[in-house]
Parts: C-alpha cells; structure tokens; sequence
C-alpha cells in the first residue's frame, strides 16, 4: 500500500440545503505535489478549511499522517501549514515581526528563533526587505512572507489556496520555484488549490478536478488526457473536456 | 538530497524536538501581541491624553471649588480628599461624574475592531490556522484589553490623588484610600464591560465602522437617553392621576430606580457615588420613619461597600454576559474563504 499522509472519506458540507463539498474521497502521498483544481466557488476553500478543523465537515472524516483533523485540530495544525489566498499581515509590523509572531504561536521562541527567520528570509529572497512595515510590501513581496510565514513552523504538509492569484510572470517564475523546492528538497508534501490550470501544469505532480463540490477525476495528468481522449496532454484541454462531459451529464 | 540539505534537514528534526509544547502558550502570546499592538497605536495615545486633560480639567475643577468653600468657612469638611474625586466646580464636572461619561469610550476604543479588524485584512484565517485554540484569540484579546484599562485606570487614580495631595496639602488616611481603592476597581470593572460590549460588536458585525457605530450608540442611549425613556415608560405603567396612596408612589418610584439601574452607567454612577460619598445610607428610598433614632453620622467602608455589592455583582455579571455571548458566537462561527 502506498504511503498516503492526507486522506478523506465521504467529507462532506452542507451549506444551508446546498452542498459545497460532497463526498469528498481524497488520497494524496507523502512528498507528493498536488493540485486541486476547480473553478471558483467549487468548493476548493471549504475543503482545506475542513482539513484545518476550521469548518465542522456535515459528514465525513478527514486524517492527516494518522491525526484526525476534527478531534485533533490543533495537532494539526502544528503540522500543516496554510497559506490562504490573499494571506493577510498586521500591516503596521515589520515582516520579521509577522514571522516572529507565528514562530511564537508555533512555541518557538528566543535566538533560534531569529536565526531560523533570517534564514526563511534568505531562503524566499527577502532578506533586504525583513525590517520594512507589512503595509509597504509589494503583492508578490507578501506572497513570499506568506511562504516563509508558511515554512515557520517547518511543517509535514503545505496547504496553499490560489498562490499565483495576481503575481506577475517573473514573480510567478519564482514562486514556482519556491512551491517545487518544498517538495523535492525538503520532502514536504504541497497541496495546491489552483484555477490557473497552466502553472499548476508545471508543477503538480497529480491533480484532482473539482467541480460543483465533487471531485470529477483524479490522477496524472497523462493519465486524465487518456481518459478523456485529450490530443494533446495540456490541462486546458482536459479541464474543458470534462466540463463538456459534466454539461451533457447535467442536460 | 545532497549532503547538506541532508544535514540542514537533521538540524531542523533537532530543532523541532526541542519545540516547547505549544497551544497552551498561545494564550500568552497572542496576550502580549495585543498588548504591543494597543501601545503603539496612535488610537492608544489618543484616548490617554483625554483622560489625562480629563483628570487635570477635573482637578482644577475640584481644587478651585474646595478653595472657595473653604475660603467661605463652611462647616463639615471631613474627607477632604476624597471631595477632590467628588466635585466639581460650576462648568467642570467632578472627576468621577466625566470617567463615568468617558469610560465607556475607554473601551469602546480598545475592542470595537478586534476581531472584524482580523477578518477584513485576512489575518484572521492564519492566525486560526496556528496550533493555538480558537477560543486563545478572543480571551488574549479581552484579557489585555482589560490588563491595560487597569493600569490605566489605577495609574490615572494615583496621578489624580498626587496631583490633589500637592495642591491642597491634604494627606488622605487610611480609609479614603480604600474608598479610592475600591473606586478604581468599579470604575476598572465598568471599563472592562463597555470592552466586553464592543469585542461582542466586533463579532458580530463584519465593517468596523458598523461596530462602532453600534458601540457609540449604546454609549449615548445608556448615558443620555435611558433615563428619558424609563421616565416615560413608568408614566405608561404608574400613570399619575391613578396614584392615591403613598404606597403607588413609592412603587412608581421603586419602578423608576429599578428599570434606571438597568442601565451600566447609572449602575456605577449610583455605586460609586455611595462609595465615594461616606453620608449616603442608603441607594433605594427611604421614609422617615425608618430613619427615626438614627445617629447622624459617616458610614463606614464596609457598611458602604454592604450597599454596593448588588451594584458589583451586577455590573460583574452584565460584563460576563456580554463577553460569554461575543464568545459563544466566535467560537461557533465557521470560517470561510473571503
């Protein structure tokens, strides 16, 4: 049996009579980097907010390497880190001073600390930029505090909602860079929930399609153009394939 | 892997196994954030200097006052020192009628935005998403928020007597202190509740600007308007051309006290004023035959504060309500993506 360090079975939230998330039955491996992929509103939010603990799932369950993620939520989430969409900082701190404030939440404390920060800085190229104010860093600047923010807590899994939403292609470049450095050199597990297929494309090693709260297929992307008998192994193509399939489906 | 991640890889396991267990000391730490963060606020510096203008306005006031009754040698001047808290003179109000009128902006400023502030710049999902518990964001909150209205309060006290003790001479003795003591503590009590009311309006309300929109309100109805409002709600209930006896009136008047103290600033004004003022005997109405073979003379701090233990168990509980409402509602609201 494979090594599988996320898993759910049946994870499912209602929303009023709406379901947001249905059946959810989702495996991912250690090491591995994996794209959820879905457009908006399907329901990619709701379900790493269930894996947190931070939404109580209607039915389900949800483990992370063996921990479950509603009785042990604070558990956890010393494990898994989140970097949420548009990750917000206390603008009137400097970015060490967001870092230190996590690193404190995470039980670290004193010298190690500071050294680890400096090191996290270096490591996401901001080192010049760790005694600015939040509040005059640039979009691209905060997304890569985000990861260092992230990485404080030198975690088993990286959660990561829309990282590319709204960074240019260089910044992009770079991010890419960092996500795919988490995963091949320091043996994290990433989870991505993206709906820009193209640099997702690049960097996942597996992705699931999510549409409508479900999950419409899984697997490597040569594995998903196989089954909708895409020409080409390009994600759009295979993304617009099962939309076609999902639209005769629902007519 | 090449060697040196290798190695920088053992360093973090290291690293990792000499973490401290967290979660319990998240309470502590988002405590001491808060902290820095009101200190440094210029919001924090503001509502200092109208409360240190406040206590220089009503020490002018109260000094110039005692000097001319005692220029005019009027009889009766025993707690001199505490008269210094107590009263006004013509246009300045005393000291403790402006803390009880201003206290409550004390805390709305300090709560109103504390959780929906979170929420609109995204801080809020990744501070939750830390190993601390949930219920850790809203308690550090409260809790220096109050932590701070006591130094405030207590610093702002000492400062007051100082300043008093210079100008008039007078030393206090030992049971105006305590009267003083306990006044601080009413009035940190009273802060602490406004507090509580605008943590419970920063969770409910998704704008900041609504919360505090809420917040002055309550402020002004409490302190402005309630008494209109019962005034004209007992003239519903006791109407007075149906009064006959003695006892409708007292009944009507009882009516009137009780639907007043429902209110947190009559509350302390009341409470405060028996604690500040020896001769008060009693809160509620008196007949004089009740009064009969009294012995004219001061209470003691102990039969005063016998008087106001309803107000503080009051005032405690109001506090406790509000706070336990603000945090049942955080503690069960689910988080969404923005």
């Amino acid at each position: 049996m494979e090594d599988m360090i996320l898993s759910t079975r049946g994870l499912t939230k209602y929303y009023g009579e709406r379901a947001v998330v249905a059946e959810l039955d989702l495996d991912i491996r250690r090491g591995e980097i994996f794209g959820l992929l879905g457009p908006n509103g399907a329901g990619k939010t709701t379900t790493i907010l269930m894996l947190l603990g931070l939404v109580r799932p209607t039915c389900g369950s949800a483990f992370i390497d063996g921990m479950d993620c509603l009785r042990d939520s604070v558990g956890i989430r010393s494990r898994v880190g989140y970097l949420p969409d548009q990750a917000g900082f206390y603008p009137d701190m400097t970015g060490r001073e967001n870092l230190r404030f996590t690193g404190q939440l995470n039980g670290f404390d004193g010298w190690e600390l500071e050294e680890w920060i400096e090191e996290l800085l270096e490591r996401v190229g901001m080192s010049g930029a760790g005694e600015q104010k939040v509040g005059t860093y640039s979009r691209g600047m905060k997304q890569r505090l985000g990861i260092a923010d992230v990485l404080i807590k030198d975690p088993e899994v990286v959660i990561m909602d829309e990282p590319t939403l709204g960074i240019d292609p260089e910044g992009m470049r770079e991010l890419t860079e960092l996500i795919r450095c988490l995963s091949e050199v320091d043996g994290r597990t990433v989870l991505i929930s993206s709906h820009q297929l193209h640099q997702i494309q690049q960097l996942c090693h597996r992705v699931g399609l999510f549409v409508g709260g479900r999950l419409m297929a899984w697997g490597e992307i040569d594995e998903l153009a196989r089954q909708v008998q895409a020409e080409s192994g390009n994600l759009d193509e295979i993304y617009r394939k099962y939309f076609e399939k999902e639209g005769e489906y629902c007519g | 892997m090449d060697e040196r991640v290798m190695e920088d890889r053992m360093v973090d396991l290291e690293y990792q196994d000499s973490r401290p267990p967290c979660s319990c000391g998240g309470l502590f730490v988002i405590f001491r954030k808060e902290m820095a963060d009101h200190i440094h606020s210029r919001r924090f510096l503001l509502v200092l200097a109208l409360i240190g203008l406040t206590s220089i306005a009503s020490i002018y006031g109260a000094v110039s006052g005692l000097g001319q009754e005692a220029g005019a040698g009027e009889r009766g001047m025993n707690y001199l020192f505490l008269r210094l808290f107590t009263s006004g003179s013509g246009s300045v109000p005393s000291f403790m009628s402006l803390i009880a009128l201003l206290g409550p902006f004390v805390g709305l400023a300090l709560g109103f935005d504390a959780i929906n502030r979170e929420e609109a710049e995204g801080t809020l999902n990744r501070l939750a998403a830390q190993p601390v518990y949930r219920d850790s964001i809203i308690n550090g909150k409260f809790l220096a928020g109050a932590v701070l209205i006591g130094i405030m309060v207590f610093s702002m006290g000492l400062f007051t007597g100082a300043a008093g003790l210079l100008v008039m001479g007078v030393p206090p003795v030992g049971e105006e202190l305590g009267r003083i003591g306990v006044f601080l503590l009413f009035t940190c009590i009273y802060i602490c509740f406004w507090l509580a009311l605008s943590i419970l309006f920063s969770v409910a309300c998704r704008h900041t600007a609504t919360s505090v929109m809420l917040g002055i309100g309550c402020w002004i109805f409490f302190a402005l308007f309630m008494s209109v409002v019962v005034r004209v709600l007992v003239d519903i209930l006791c109407p007075q051309d149906q009064m006959v006896t003695l006892g409708d009136l007292m009944d009507s008047y009882s009516l009137n006290l009780g639907l007043n103290r429902l209110s947190p600033y009559y509350l302390y004004s009341e409470a405060v004023s028996t604690i500040m003022n020896p001769s008060v005997r009693s809160t509620n109405i008196i007949l004089p035959f009740q009064m009969e073979g009294a012995v004219a003379g001061y209470l003691s701090l102990g039969q005063s504060l016998l008087l106001v233990w309803p107000h503080l168990t009051g005032l405690l509980a109001g506090g406790a309500v509000v706070f336990a409402v603000s945090y049942v509602w955080f503690m069960n609201r689910e988080f969404r993506g923005r």
